[in-house]
C-alpha cells in the first residue's frame, strides 16, 4: 500500500494541502498535482539545474526533494517571478538579450539569477559564470544568458545601459 | 526515473531516529541532504524500503568551538558551514574543500556529515577530515563511539558505521597558530567531483623548516589517501620548490588510483604530482604569512 502523508505548503504565497505519497519527487508535485509546469525536469538526478526552485528562500533542486519534505515549506517557482503576469525583470532582459532558445533551462537559469542578484545586485562576469555553472543550457553557449542577466542586474538598479 | 517505494518517516529527535534505525537497521536508509541518495534512488540504484529524513532534527545542526575544538554538527548545511566564522578561523582548509563540493544550489541542502558517510572516495571533506585529523562521533544503540576520520573509511561508499549507527558530529581538532593550508582539486567542470584533489596543511618552525605536514588526497585510491612518504620527506626540510616536486612524485607513487571514464590512473597520478607541488607553495605561503 502506498506510504500517504498529508502537507502543507506555499507556493508563490499560495497555500496547498495535499495528499502525497512519499516518493512523489517536490518537481513532480509542483507540476502534476499543483499543475505548476514553469518548473522543468530534466536529468532527475541533480546535475542540469531545470529543475531549480526556491524553498524557504534559497535555490534547492525539486528533482532531490520529496514533496512531503516541503512540508510548511515556502516554495517559490519561476510562475512567482511574473505573479500578476507582468514579466520581472530577469524575464524581460532574457527576452531582449535572446538568453534562451529551446526555453528547457529558463526556469532554472531565472530562479538561479534571481537569487544571485538578490545576494550580489552587481555581479561581475566570472560570478555570474560561477552562479550559474550548476545550471546547464546546451543552446545558448551561456554568453547571452549572461548579457541578460547583466541587463536584469543594471535595470533593477535603474541604471540600464543602452546595450 | 522515479524512486521505488518506500516508507517515509521524519523523527524530530536523535533517540527517535536512532530507534527507527535500530528497528528496521539494514532495509532503512538515513536522508540527510539527499544530494546523493536521492539520485541514487531515482535510478534505482538505492531502493531503501524505510527513509529516515534527518533533516527535522534540529540538535544536529550545529557549529561551535568544544574545547578547543570546532565541532560541526552532522546535518549542518554545507553552505552554512563555508559561511561560518569560527570554520574560517578554525579550519580554513574545510572552507576551501567546501567551496568546492557541487554548486550553491547543491550545498543548500547538502550537509557535512552527509558528505562524509556517504564516503565518496573523490569527494572533498573526507579528504579535508583526514587531513584534519577530525574525529568521527558516532551514536548508536550500544552508545556513543568516537572515530579517528583516518580509520572512518573503509573503500568506495563504504565506512565502518553499522546500519543502526549514525554519524552525529565531526570534531577537528586546534590547528596550531602558523598552519597554512591549501585544497585543489582538478574537475572536469566547476562542481564537479575532484579528478584528483589534495588537501594540504604546512607549518613551518623558527628555522623556517618544515616542522608540520599533512597531505591527504581524493580520487587517489578507494578511500581518501594519506600520502605518508611524500610528508615524511617534508618534515625537517627547508621548504622549496624543488621539495615540492619530489614530494609530489611521491605522493604520485604512494596512491592507488584507478582509470574510469573521466580520467586513467595514469592521468591521475600525474595530477596528484602537480596539485601536490602546487598545494605545498600555496599552503607554505600562508604558513609564512602567519597561516
Amino acid at each position: 500500500m502506498a506510504d500517504l502523508h498529508r502537507i502543507r505548503v506555499s507556493v508563490n504565497g499560495t497555500p496547498y494541502e495535499a495528499t502525497v505519497e512519499s516518493r512523489r519527487l517536490l518537481v513532480d508535485f509542483l507540476r502534476y498535482d499543483l499543475g505548476l509546469v514553469g518548473t522543468h525536469v530534466g536529468c532527475e538526478h541533480g546535475v542540469c539545474g531545470a529543475c531549480t526552485v526556491l524553498m524557504d528562500g534559497r535555490s534547492v533542486r525539486s528533482c532531490l526533494l520529496f514533496a512531503v519534505q516541503a512540508d510548511g515549506a515556502e516554495i517559490m517557482t519561476v510562475e512567482g517571478l511574473a505573479p500578476d503576469s507582468q514579466f520581472h525583470p530577469l524575464q524581460e532582459a532574457f527576452w531582449d538579450k535572446q538568453g534562451l532558445q529551446c526555453g528547457y533551462c529558463t526556469p532554472g537559469m531565472l530562479l538561479r539569477a534571481y537569487e544571485l542578484l538578490r545576494e550580489n545586485p552587481n555581479p561581475t562576469e566570472a560570478e555570474i559564470r560561477e552562479a550559474i555553472a550548476g545550471n546547464l543550457c546546451r543552446c545558448t553557449g551561456y554568453q547571452f544568458i549572461i548579457e541578460a542577466i547583466q541587463e536584469a542586474a543594471a535595470r533593477m538598479a535603474g541604471t540600464a545601459g543602452s546595450r | 526515473m522515479k524512486p521505488a517505494p518506500f516508507t517515509y518517516f521524519a523523527p524530530r529527535s536523535l533517540d527517535e531516529a536512532l530507534s527507527l534505525l535500530g528497528q528496521y537497521g539494514p532495509d532503512a536508509k538515513p536522508l540527510a541532504g539527499g544530494q546523493s541518495l536521492v539520485p541514487l534512488m531515482n535510478f534505482r540504484l538505492a531502493k531503501p524500503r524505510y527513509l529516515i529524513d534527518l533533516n527535522r532534527i534540529p540538535e544536529l545542526a550545529y557549529i561551535r568551538r568544544d574545547d578547543g575544538r570546532l565541532a560541526i554538527g552532522a546535518m549542518t548545511r554545507q553552505f552554512e558551514a563555508e559561511r561560518s566564522d569560527e570554520v574560517a578561523r578554525h579550519a580554513p582548509l574545510l572552507r576551501e574543500a567546501l567551496r568546492l563540493v557541487g554548486h550553491p544550489t547543491i550545498r543548500h541542502r547538502g550537509t557535512v556529515g552527509g558528505s562524509i558517510a556517504h564516503a565518496d572516495p573523490a569527494a572533498e571533506l573526507p579528504a579535508a577530515a583526514v587531513a584534519l585529523g577530525a574525529e568521527f562521533v558516532v551514536r548508536g544503540p550500544r552508545g556513543t563511539r568516537t572515530v579517528p576520520a583516518g580509520e572512518f573509511f573503509l573503500g568506495p561508499f563504504s565506512t565502518v558505521l553499522a546500519p543502526d549507527e549514525l554519524l552525529v558530529e565531526v570534531r577537528i581538532p586546534a590547528v596550531p597558530p602558523g598552519t597554512g593550508h591549501a585544497f585543489l582539486e582538478l574537475s572536469r567542470r566547476h562542481g564537479d567531483f575532484a579528478i584528483v584533489g589534495v588537501a594540504a596543511l604546512v607549518g613551518l618552525g623558527p628555522d623556517g623548516r618544515i616542522e608540520r605536514a599533512a597531505l591527504t588526497l581524493g580520487g587517489a585510491g578507494p578511500t581518501p589517501v594519506r600520502a605518508r612518504q611524500a610528508e615524511a620527506a617534508l618534515l625537517g626540510a627547508p621548504p622549496t620548490e624543488d621539495l615540492f616536486r619530489e614530494a609530489g612524485e611521491l605522493a604520485a607513487r604512494e596512491i592507488s588510483p584507478t582509470s574510469d571514464i573521466h580520467a586513467s590512473a595514469d592521468y591521475r597520478r600525474r595530477v596528484a604530482a602537480v596539485l601536490v607541488r602546487r598545494a605545498l607553495a600555496v599552503a607554505t605561503e600562508l604558513a609564512k604569512k602567519g597561516g
